[in-house]
């Protein structure tokens, strides 16, 4: 399907253009959402898309589910609430790197505890957008940021470690330049069935790569191009050549019992009067 | 319908109602007092096709409780204050996205942890103001355990019919007092309050354009009905609006809603109040302790009744300015520092004097102390 199809079936009518700036990476992932969902053919009544607060979350409000722009970090309680409540709904939640890894950290690491099937578009910049330029959990470490005039010392998360650690069972990573994966990964995402996450590394050209002489737009994607890597790649590379690289692709997959199917057996175990 | 006689606490009265109006669905965190609620759902919920879901922390409590709301299920939380404290963030939030759902607040003493197991009324104006922002809420104090049972089915019907969050307002001698309750033995009569459903297309649905009651009906997610549901002031859609215009729109609605349904909103008790000269005012547990010494009080010949708001939020603003006009003088019991009395004060505007009859110190007030109190302002008529 062409782009202009893709965006009369799954935007909403009257709601572009979006608020994100010139040479913002957002609306490749959205792009790259709605492709999966267009690929798998899934029903738009039938998915849920919820977001905390940020840039990226302001992707459900321009998207044709059923929507919730809910609080800042709290996207996923929201989420499992409708997951679990209507296990029928395939629930897609839409966070940025200070969303979902810092005011939202714990209820994103319990989620992927619970390995709830809820798939996670983490939208990385690296950087508080809206707010206009604030460092993240995932902010590399010495950058620049307006609340760090003088480089960061905090140290980040690879968040797709740690999502691993907490219990996710579909992990992986795509940038805004390799979008061909992105939307790969994204369509296994949602169809695995249990906690998936994907962190999808987006250009911030304003708020960021300003403040860090990034350069362009496009020079912040050539950064993407030139630093991802694909997992197969990136494991036979020397610890020298990995310096700098990042890998992408699906980095950890697992099997694992699902929240919602297990609690329908809570319900089969209660009804029948068991303990 | 028939009854069936229990002996049971004021929370697990609490859980009955909730099965008992329909609720489907339970997010919440431990905490004390009000951990009983969530216990008993843990176990009755699942038993009935509903679900329970611990979270891990206060905030996703109500968080969870959201989402399942917006599939249209019937849904609660509890909680008591420093949990309460972490919800009104999200309190707010289904405030203004107007999302029906029940909060459980069960007082202790405060600030911060305070006296976990022991009794206060500290969160009457948390309450009212807690979450940030101008918004109407509705609070609701039971009295007894069947009250707790009754209420909590109330709050629902509230919840529903005005679109909006409802606080089950206990406190600690409520939420843990045991006494007899005539339940009945099936909860099938038992009218449960429904949510407004669309008569309208997808195609023509806004979600948030209103009826002539002010009230926009709630199509649950997956229906057909494909809508966006934000934090934001928002326009009948439901899409965020940053006007002037539309701010004044959204806000004079979502406290018109309640504002104009005052009189089915706000419960109360009057009690021995016909020939009253002195009224004392008391809700919650304390209202128990009332009772004894308005009974006391009246076998020493003085003329003293109860008023007993049910309905702490909306302010029963109309019967307190009543009660100025009928009594000479008005006691406010209650477990804080004196909090309702600010409220009642401004209704009263200095017609009569008006007493605060506070205690906040862990123990609940007795029916002697509150006799003495009515006695001292009887001596002073």
């Amino acid at each position: 399907m062409e782009m202009e199809q893709i965006v009369d079936k799954y935007f909403r009518a009257g709601r572009l253009p979006h608020i994100w700036c010139p040479g913002c990476g957002n609306g490749i992932v959205t792009g790259a959402i709605v492709k999966a969902i267009d690929k798998l053919a899934l029903e738009k009544d039938g998915v849920a898309v919820v977001s905390g607060i940020g840039c990226s979350s302001r992707a459900s409000g321009y998207l044709d589910f059923n929507t919730v722009h809910s609080a800042h970090g709290r996207a996923l309680p929201v989420a499992t609430g409708i997951k679990l409540s209507e296990p029928r709904l395939k629930v897609i939640v839409v966070t940025g790197d200070g969303d979902a890894t810092a005011i939202g950290g714990n209820h994103f690491i319990h989620a992927a505890r619970r390995n709830i099937d809820i798939t996670v578009i983490l939208y990385n910049n690296n950087i508080y957008g809206m707010t206009g330029g604030q460092y993240s959990p995932l902010t590399p470490t010495h950058s620049k940021a307006t609340t760090a005039p003088f480089g960061t010392v905090d140290r980040s998360f690879d968040v797709t470690e740690l999502a691993k650690g907490a219990g996710a069972t579909f992990v992986a990573r795509a940038t805004t330049y390799h979008t061909p994966t992105l939307i790969d990964v994204i369509t296994q995402g949602i169809q695995h069935e249990g906690f998936s996450i994907i962190e999808a590394i987006t250009a911030c050209p304003i708020s960021f790569g300003r403040q860090n002489k990034m350069g362009s737009a496009a020079n912040m994607m050539k950064w993407q191009k030139d630093n991802g890597v694909m997992l197969g790649a990136y494991e036979k590379m020397t610890d020298e050549q990995k310096e700098g690289k990042f890998p992408i692709g699906i980095l950890y997959k697992a099997t694992a019992p699902e929240y919602t199917a297990e609690y329908d057996k809570v319900i089969a175990r209660a009804q029948k009067g068991a303990k | 319908m028939s009854y069936k006689t229990k002996l049971m606490q004021g929370n697990q009265a609490v859980a009955e109602g909730a099965i008992a109006a329909g609720v489907s669905f339970f997010g919440g965190y431990p905490i004390t007092p009000s951990t009983e609620v969530a216990e008993s759902l843990a176990r009755e919920l699942p038993a009935i096709g509903g679900k329970f879901i611990q979270m891990e922390d206060e905030i996703a409590g109500i968080g969870v409780i959201i989402g399942a709301a917006l599939t249209g299920k019937k849904v609660m939380t509890a909680t008591s204050g420093p949990g309460f404290s972490l919800k009104q963030e999200l309190l707010g939030y289904a405030c203004i996205a107007e999302i029906p759902l029940v909060i459980v607040n069960v007082q202790r003493v405060g600030p911060s942890t305070g006296q976990p197991t022991a009794p206060a009324q500290g969160d009457v104006m948390q309450a009212r103001w807690g979450t940030h922002g101008d918004h109407p809420i509705i609070a609701l104090t039971p009295g007894s355990v069947p009250e707790c049972f009754d209420l909590t089915i109330k709050a629902y019907e509230f919840s529903e019919k005005y679109r909006t969050p409802v606080i089950l307002l206990l406190d600690e001698i409520i939420g843990h007092m045991r006494e007899r309750i005539d339940l009945p033995t099936s909860y099938d009569q038992i009218v449960k309050p429904q949510r407004k459903l669309p008569v309208v297309s997808p195609e023509e649905y806004r979600a948030y354009k209103p009826d002539a009651d002010l009230i926009p009906p709630m199509a649950p997610f997956g229906t057909g009905y494909r809508w966006h549901v934000t934090g934001l002031v928002h326009d009948e859609y439901g899409f965020p609006d940053g006007t002037p215009a539309a701010t004044q729109a959204c806000l004079d609605r979502l406290h018109a809603k309640i504002n104009n349904n005052l009189e089915d909103i706000v419960l109360y008790e009057n009690y021995l109040m016909e020939d009253a000269e002195i009224a004392v005012l008391a809700y919650g547990g304390t209202a128990r302790t009332a009772y004894a010494s308005v009974d006391a009080a009246r076998e020493k010949g003085i003329k003293v009744g109860l008023f007993r708001p049910i309905t702490m939020w909306p302010f029963p603003e109309k019967q307190v300015k009543a009660l100025a006009s009928q009594v000479k003088h008005l006691i406010v019991a209650e477990m804080n520092f004196g909090q309702y009395v600010i409220e009642v004060e401004r209704a009263v505007a200095g017609k009569i004097p008006v007493t605060l009859h506070a205690k906040y110190n862990s123990e609940a007030i007795t029916p002697a102390e509150l006799l003495i109190a009515i006695e001292n302002i009887s001596k002073q008529q």
